[in-house]
């Protein structure tokens, strides 16, 4: 689904990305680990166009990301606050991407009730505007928002971040029904050891830039991981 | 400590966003600033001199004096709107170990040296100087200052009692019209009355003393009321406001640019800022009353047409360029999204246009200054709608500069930079210029037909235009992606 071909990136002299072949089959979750600075962020959003990489490209779908612009109809992503629009309210924020993704009132509406549960009474009907909700509940809005319109490929960056406990476990369900029919690719990057390799078959974990491993998560891993970040 | 403060204060000043703008932003703001206190600094020097020579037969202190009444009441009612306690900067210090009435005493001490309690000394110390030179009583004179002062601060720490209460505004509106309407109708000789306050204090300067209690005694109100108010729940809090919401089906009309107009409406409606221009849009339409009343500018036909642009043209000019960095805060988010980028463009057009067909419509009264000044609006609306519209969206594509819309609207430049000071020569001085040499020229109805014209040439070559602006804006993608990530 998503092939990354020797991506890097260079600001000035600093190389904060290099990354030689990634290939990212179709259904597969994916998770990204490393410290900060390791280059989640960045290679997220060159995954979405949002930067230009250096050197290399990312294919999607047969798509090459930064030649034509169709990847996005089937792409949903979230990766930070400055993807809501702060002056609307969670109702208009949806109705707004809906209408951007081809769904209807009605559309929007039947898709947001399956996630009456994830929302936990917050969100919806709360006469609030996204920039007054609390953090967690701007991510929840947001994640939501990211899964829209039957995408193909979710990119969600640290998505369990500013989340409740009970939310963190509900999202995980979300994520495990997403890739459970193989047909979504889903692409996250987490701090939480334990939650990404709970939700993700794969796991990458990024040292300043330079994949250092590339782990088919098995009951080891967590362990495998635990050791290798502590340092 | 207070030392330490002051440090913050100065950094907060030098690093503050509003600072680190261009060169020449600064030295335009600079001017600004400066514009302001020498028109005080010369009414105050020379206020004296023009009320000798107007009401020969008066004394211009008690000229003075009769009105401060009014001058005062109309400043507390100024400073409502505007001044605001700044509060929040002790935020980050309240886990930290100082004192709460340490905190409380900074803050409204602070306040004590807000601009808005400086202009005024502009006017009132160089006044008081000449009237002491002119042979007043020195003592008389300076108690008199003293009060001044003095009402100066009172009107500071009354204005945060009653800021969080709009009873006490109403109070005090009411106040001022029933005083205008005393004054008016004669019942009660308020002018006269509040004249003779001032001036027994002129005769008995010892009596400006009573204004240091009443200033201590709000002084010491101020600091209960916040003292026991320095929580993240009470004062120092942000207010969140109540939603009201409306799903504009209406707009659904408008085909697939329907949900970026929406966007938009919401945008300029739920946000100080662009509420701001909007509402000022209304009132550049009185802009005209300014040149077209005045004799020397009938022969100015150029500056004619500049307040002709202006009539209508004020959301178009104020809205338009800042265009698209009103959608700096989620750009990332747009630009991840599946649409066309003429869909959101062209949302964007058809509400320029949109608004300045409704403030042409609204400008028909001008019709009262005769044809010829109609003729010139008609004119200019036509520029505004078929090239202005345009001309923005692309001197839009070099805007750089993220605009917060969470922070206030007056005096706020976030956004600006050297493309809005260049834009200005196509958007109106090109115009301006062809009409001038058309009319001087060729004749006076070929200034209208020439600046119509190109115009309507623009609105035709729309689609073309708009290929074009189209292209520059996802040309630039990641620069405006990258520049609007900053912080402002």
């Amino acid at each position: 689904m998503i092939t990354i071909d020797t991506i890097s990136k260079k600001y000035g002299q600093a190389e904060v990305l290099n990354l030689e072949s990634i290939d990212i089959p179709t259904g597969q979750s994916f998770g990204l680990v490393g410290n900060n600075g390791a280059g989640k962020t960045t290679l997220f959003n060159i995954l979405l166009d949002l930067i230009r990489p250096t050197t290399g490209s990312v294919t999607t779908n047969d798509i090459v990301v930064n030649t034509s612009e169709d990847w996005k109809k089937f792409t949903g992503s979230f990766i930070d606050e400055s993807f809501l629009i702060g002056y609307l309210t969670p109702e208009e924020y949806f109705e707004f991407i809906g209408d951007l993704r081809g769904m209807n009132k009605t559309d929007v509406t039947n898709f947001l009730t399956q996630f009456d549960e994830f929302f936990n009474g917050e969100i919806v009907g709360k006469k609030k505007y996204l920039r007054d909700l609390s953090k967690g509940n701007q991510k929840k809005a947001g994640i939501v928002a990211a899964m829209m319109g039957n995408p193909k490929v979710i990119i969600l960056d640290e998505p369990f971040a500013n989340l409740d406990p009970t939310t963190q476990i509900r999202l995980k369900t979300i994520i495990k029904k997403l890739t459970e029919n193989k047909e979504i690719t889903v692409l996250i990057s987490s701090h939480d050891l334990t939650h990404i390799t709970e939700v993700c078959e794969r796991i990458v974990v990024l040292d300043k830039g330079i994949l250092v491993k590339d782990i088919q998560t098995s009951p080891a891993t967590l362990k495998e991981l635990e050791s290798y970040f502590s340092v | 400590m207070t030392l330490r403060f002051l440090k913050l204060e100065w950094k907060q000043f030098v690093r503050s966003a509003s600072f680190g703008k261009s060169i020449a932003l600064k030295i335009f703001m600079a001017f600004f600033a400066l514009y302001f206190i020498l028109s005080f600094l010369a009414i105050g020097v020379g206020g004296y001199f023009i009320l000798k020579k107007v009401f020969p037969e008066s004394d211009p202190l008690q000229l003075v004096n009769s009105y401060l009444f009014f001058a005062i009441l109309g400043d507390l009612i100024f400073r409502y709107l505007m001044q605001k306690l700044p509060i929040m900067n002790i935020k980050p210090m309240l886990t930290l170990p100082i004192k709460k009435s340490t905190l409380v005493h900074y803050v409204l001490r602070k306040s004590s040296f807000s601009f808005f309690n400086i202009l005024g000394l502009f006017f009132y110390i160089p006044f008081a100087l000449v009237l002491i030179k002119e042979g007043y009583n020195t003592t008389g004179v300076l108690g008199w200052l003293l009060s001044m002062i003095l009402i100066i601060q009172s009107a500071n720490f009354l204005n945060f009692i009653i800021n969080k209460n709009n009873i006490a505004l109403a109070i005090l509106i009411i106040i001022l019209i029933s005083l205008i309407g005393l004054q008016k109708f004669g019942v009660v000789d308020v002018v006269g009355f509040g004249g003779q306050i001032f001036d027994f204090i002129y005769a008995n300067p010892i009596y400006s003393l009573f204004g240091v209690v009443v200033l201590i005694l709000l002084y010491q109100l101020n600091y209960k009321q916040l003292h026991s108010q320095v929580y993240l729940d009470a004062a120092v809090s942000v207010k969140v406001e109540e939603v009201t919401t409306s799903d504009m089906a209406w707009a659904n009309k408008l085909g697939d640019v329907a949900p970026f107009i929406k966007n938009d409406i919401r945008l300029i409606w739920r946000n100080k800022r662009t509420k701001t221009v909007f509402l000022m849009s209304f009132l550049f339409l009185f802009y005209g009353l300014f040149f077209f009343t005045q004799e020397t500018y009938q022969k100015m036909p150029a500056i004619l047409m500049f307040a002709a642009l202006f009539v209508t043209g004020g959301f178009t000019l104020n809205y338009g360029q800042f265009i698209p960095a009103w959608d700096s805060a989620h750009y990332k988010m747009l630009m991840s999204q599946s649409f066309k980028y003429r869909k959101f463009l062209e949302s964007k057009w058809v509400l320029m246009v949109t608004m300045t067909t409704i403030l042409y419509f609204l400008s028909f009264p001008y019709l009262y200054f005769g044809t010829d000044i109609f003729l010139m609006i008609t004119a200019g609306a036509v520029f505004n709608i078929g090239f202005n519209s345009l001309f923005l969206l692309y001197s839009g594509s070099f805007n750089r500069k993220k605009i917060d819309l969470t922070k206030s609207a007056f005096g706020n430049t976030q956004g600006t930079s050297a493309t809005q000071f260049l834009i200005i020569v196509p958007l109106m001085l090109l115009p301006m210029l062809l009409f001038w040499v058309f009319n001087k020229f060729i004749g006076h109805n070929t200034g209208f037909i020439v600046v119509a014209t190109l115009g309507i040439i623009s609105l035709l070559l729309k689609n073309y235009a708009m290929n074009f602006i189209e292209k520059k804006y996802i040309k630039d993608k990641y620069t405006m992606i990258n520049a609007f990530g900053k912080e402002a």
